[in-house]
């Protein structure tokens, strides 16, 4: 019950975030990556602003184990892989695209209309397209 | 008095404490694309109710706010072309380097995670590319 209140009030957190910063909108994103137009910082700044407590986060977890589990994920793995990189590609083409990654898809789900919708299923099913691909190369399904 | 880089900044820090309660409680990493693919591909683990929790927050907590402070303005472009495309790409994508803004971004390079600052180089030098290729060159976007 603990943790499902936990997740539902990361959640909050992480939407209320998404949106305040201004990453629902896709022509802040956009902007971030048009080096060559009105370059916009804002997400280096998001960015910044998330990494901070995160780091603080990592560091005590370091010899500590969680609230309510048994341990904190294992040390990253520093493997880099074929796929991380393939699917970084793939990944950073769409979100110039549209503006949009997975978190904010999910935040603007329900005000951005039928165009967040549209970017959402297909998304949903690009996700499952993924899964013959991954079990091929069985590294890399966790995280 | 509003500005962009210190709205981001707050928000941001919000993401971060986010990141912050998943992993501290839960010992969970706050990746939106694992959480949506796990949840699409693993329907007996039992982390699954968390994982629908978790995006009923990301949905709805914006919902609650854009009453008192309209930020609803999406930009977002029209052409289905465009969208459907966009988002099979970062769906496939993300699956396939396991992770996106939030978990290579946030989580992994907060950790200095080589896996994350790797992903995050080439998605973000991709994205640059594409718009260059697609708005300067092409002029589609």
């Amino acid at each position: 019950m603990k943790r499902i209140l936990l997740a539902l009030t990361s959640g909050c957190l992480f939407g209320g975030g998404l949106l305040i910063s201004g990453m629902t909108d896709t022509a802040k994103v956009q902007g971030w990556l048009d080096i060559l137009g009105a370059w916009d910082p804002t997400l280096a700044f998001v960015m910044g602003g998330a990494i901070i407590p995160m780091a603080v986060a990592w560091r005590y977890s370091k010899n500590k184990a969680p609230l309510f589990a048994e341990n904190f994920p294992t040390p990253a793995s520093q493997k880099v892989s074929r796929d991380l990189i393939a699917g970084s590609v793939l990944f950073g083409m769409g979100w110039a695209i549209a503006g949009l990654c997975p978190g904010p898809a999910v935040a603007a789900l329900g005000f951005g209309g039928k165009g967040v919708s549209i970017f959402f299923v297909s998304m949903l099913i690009g996700m499952l397209a993924a899964k013959p691909i991954l079990k091929r190369n069985r590294y890399a399904l966790e995280v | 008095m509003y500005s962009d880089w210190f709205a981001g900044l707050i928000g941001g820090f919000m993401i971060g404490i986010a990141g912050t309660v998943l992993l501290i409680g839960n010992g969970r990493i706050m990746g939106a694309s694992g959480i949506l693919g796990s949840l699409l591909e693993r329907a007996n683990s039992n982390e699954q109710l968390e994982r629908i929790l978790f995006l009923v927050g990301v949905f709805s907590c914006p919902l609650l706010f854009l009453p008192f402070w309209d930020l609803s303005e999406t930009n977002l472009t029209t052409n289905w072309v465009q969208l459907v495309s966009a988002g099979l790409l970062v769906g496939m994508g993300t699956r396939i380097a396991n992770g996106c803004t939030s978990g290579h971004g946030v989580c992994g390079i907060s950790r200095f995670s080589v896996r994350g600052i790797v992903a995050t180089c080439f998605y973000v030098m991709s994205g640059v590319l594409t718009i260059i290729l697609l708005r300067h060159a092409w002029g589609l976007l």
